[in-house]
């Protein structure tokens, strides 16, 4: 469709929560097939010092002409002036990004969204269970846990992935363990080297001792992967309060407007995405709803 | 007759074609003046810049998948009631952008969409239409994030509300505390009566406009008057006999709805087997979405010319009867029509006092005239209560 030039030009001070802002991208890192971590910096330094969010909060990343895609912030929620992204291809706008490199322009709509209760941890264990790209959300958690380390008790990380070569971020494992995070990983499908589990993540609780009152549940991944995860923590007592998950619906607008996150009463982008077990229960086990 | 202003709350006389004046004054303090108009068999809202456009002598039939227009002997200028227009076609608008962007060497530039449209003014908006107007504000500006455009559209509106003194077979306002009468959000609340209309003022720059016209004050009887006639109307909505009591052969059905418990009432009946029942006849067209004044679902989409240099971000309404808006990569949430049909009434009726406080639906019957197929969304509800057969 062809269309005038553009009436009134106010660069940059286009007022309202509509307005993207310009980022350039400053580093690309592969993760794994169609996976890519993006380093991003705000172009305005005054923005790009004082932008702060929490664990578990996304970006509406937009590419003008293709369109806007909610990303979750993978970086650590305390290190300031640059943020990271890490986002598999899966349709028009993250394959346009997939195609985008260091020193490329990109706009960026944030943070939203509620957070992982990592405050609310402390004291406590913490079960970290995910799979694909769900940890990506969660690795800003684990960041801050580990900011923080003195302050919780025991925690795991339970991550799973198709194959070994999907596995995100395996040049931090060691460094995660050396700080305290007990790491179990696992794989659909391991080739004859693959000395690590097979299987998929819920399983992986079968091996914990959990002191339950005063543990946290932390999952993000395919709904199905969260449902089983969900499970197996009320069989170990978990409370319903203290399972905490990370939903995802079609996104639009991220601020309760466009109506396509909802979920039951809830909208998603601005009541979610982490929501506890309790808020989730009555919905999560509906078919289509 | 005076020329200055009308404190709020007074009551004032005019003649029936002083109602062009009123009109006058509007666009002279600036408003753009849109009321109802024919189009195409149906009254909508339009520009109105003249008395003689207005419907007059006009009513409408109206019932399931069914509105026709009648000619009426006494020339009433507003005795049709809501037609498929509301006033989200102007404050939410079918289309319009909200952001444009043009490209020069690889950076690109934000820039303001077009300056802002002319404060609106409306002529014969009903009580239920003014019910959707707060129902959206708490979509669009009494939330976390304001949607400027929405907002800038509203803050300027002018309301000239009209008391309804008869309604449609499908207006169920009664039912949901909504209407008929115009009791608050108005500049202007206008009654219709023989030979002249009362109208009552609500605010300052409502004093302001109808200061201009040729008033007098009303008697104390012709206030009284005033206030019957939504009143009765009311009372008569109330006397509607049970949907299973009425006599078909006589007429569309009178609407009811039932509202007791009507929020848990859907919440836990999810499984209901009438999803099933309702989406054998539900054609998922999305009518019902659009003519909602309520429903406020939108897609913003990417409008580029031939370059890619020149981006318009374009917001249109989307409905939650498509399988796009429940679209993720990993597969569509909604699949089937059963679970659409339940989230939009669930939505509207249930889900909605969680989110914002209120119902979702002002009881305007619209859904239930546009749609092709006639599903009556009071007839849903008794069914899930039983009482249906
Ligand atoms: C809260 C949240 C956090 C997310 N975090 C990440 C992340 O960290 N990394 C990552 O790779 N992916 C993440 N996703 C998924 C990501 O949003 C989708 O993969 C992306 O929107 C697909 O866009 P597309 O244009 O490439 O695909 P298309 O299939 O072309 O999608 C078109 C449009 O549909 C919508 N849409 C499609 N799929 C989804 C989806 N799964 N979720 C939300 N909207 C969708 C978007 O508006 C998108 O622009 C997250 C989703 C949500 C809801
Ligand atoms: S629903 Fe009530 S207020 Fe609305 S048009 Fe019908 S009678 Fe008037
Ligand atoms: S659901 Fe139907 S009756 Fe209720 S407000 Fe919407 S269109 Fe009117
Ligand atoms: S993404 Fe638009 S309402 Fe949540």
């Amino acid at each position: 469709m062809s269309m005038g030039a553009p009436t009134a030009t106010r660069s940059m001070d286009v007022a309202g929560p509509w307005t993207p802002r310009t980022a350039r991208i400053a580093n690309v890192k592969q993760e794994a097939p169609g996976i890519a971590t993006y380093e991003l910096v705000f172009e305005e330094e005054r923005r790009a010092a004082s932008y702060r969010f929490a664990p578990g909060q996304f970006n509406m990343l937009y590419l003008p002409g293709m369109g806007e895609a909610a990303i979750s912030i993978s970086s650590d929620p305390e290190k300031y002036g640059s943020f990271l992204h890490t986002v598999r291809v899966a349709g028009n706008v993250t394959q346009a990004l997939s195609r985008k490199s260091a020193g490329d322009q990109i706009l960026v709509r944030g943070p939203f969204g509620s957070a992982w209760p990592v405050e609310k941890c402390r004291g406590g264990d913490v079960v970290i269970a995910c799979g694909g790209v769900g940890l990506a959300p969660l690795r800003p958690a684990i960041y801050q846990i580990i900011n923080h380390r003195a302050q919780y008790g025991r925690v795991f990380l339970l991550y799973g992935a198709r194959t070994p070569n999907d596995l995100l971020y395996a040049d931090e494992y060691d460094a995660w363990r050396a700080a305290g995070i007990e790491v179990v990983i696992t794989v659909d499908l391991g080739a004859s080297e693959w000395t690590g589990h097979i299987g998929v993540v819920p399983v992986l609780f079968y091996r914990l001792r959990l002191n339950a009152p005063q543990t946290h549940v932390l999952t993000c991944g395919p709904e199905i992967m969260i449902r089983f995860v969900v499970f197996e923590a009320l069989a170990r007592k978990v409370k319903r309060e203290q399972i905490h998950l990370s939903m995802e619906r079609n996104m639009n607008c991220a601020m309760g407007f466009c109506g396509h996150c909802q979920l039951g009463p809830t909208f998603v982008c601005k009541d979610g995405p982490v929501f506890t077990y309790a808020q989730m229960e009555p919905y999560l086990h509906l078919e289509d709803l | 007759m005076s020329a200055t202003n009308l404190p709020v709350g007074s009551f004032v006389r005019i003649a029936k074609p002083e109602l062009q004046t009123l009109i006058d004054q509007l666009r002279a303090m600036g408003y753009r003046t849109i009321g109802p108009r024919l189009s195409q068999g149906a009254v909508i809202y339009d520009d109105v810049d003249s008395v003689e456009q207005l419907p007059r002598g006009w009513v409408d039939q109206q019932d399931g998948g069914f509105y026709r227009l009648q000619p009426q002997e006494d020339g009433a200028y507003f005795d049709y009631v809501v037609g498929p227009h509301s006033l989200k076609n102007f404050l939410f608008p079918p289309r319009e952008t909200l952001l444009q962007l043009s490209r020069e060497q690889d950076q690109w530039r934000l820039h303001a969409p077009a300056p802002p449209d002319p404060p609106l003014a409306v002529l014969g908006a009903r009580a239920c239409d003014l019910r959707a107007l707060w129902v959206q504000d708490l979509v669009f500006v009494e939330v976390e994030f304001v949607d400027p455009a929405y907002q800038a559209r509203r803050s300027n509106l002018f309301v000239a509300a009209v008391n309804c003194r008869r309604a449609a077979a499908t207006c169920f306002c009664h039912s949901m505390k909504t209407g008929p009468a115009v009791v608050s959000g108005f500049d202007l609340a206008l009654t219709e009566q023989d030979d002249h209309f009362v109208i009552e003022t609500g605010s300052e720059r409502g004093g302001e406009a109808v200061a201009a016209c040729p008033w007098t004050p009303c008697t104390i009887s012709e206030i009284e008057a005033a206030r019957r006639a939504p009143r009765e109307l009311e009372r008569a909505m109330h006397q509607r006999a049970p949907r299973e009591r009425q006599d078909l052969h006589k007429g569309p059905p009178l609407r009811s709805l039932d509202v007791t418990d009507l929020r848990e009432l859907l919440l836990n009946n999810l499984e209901h087997p009438r999803w099933e029942s309702v989406a054998q006849r539900c054609l998922a067209c999305a009518n019902c979405t659009m003519v909602c004044p309520t429903c406020f679902c939108s897609t913003v989409d990417e409008v580029t010319d031939l370059t890619g240099d020149q981006v318009r971000r374009e917001r249109s309404w989307a409905s939650c009867f498509t399988a796009e808006h429940s679209y993720m990569n990993s597969g569509t949430v909604r699949k089937s029509v059963r679970s659409r049909y339940r989230q939009w009434l669930t939505h509207k009726l249930a889900t909605w006092i969680d989110q914002f406080g209120v119902s979702g639906c002002v009881g305007c019957g619209r859904c239930i005239t546009w749609c092709p197929v006639g599903i009556d969304l009071t007839e849903e509800i008794a069914a899930l209560r039983g009482t249906m057969p």
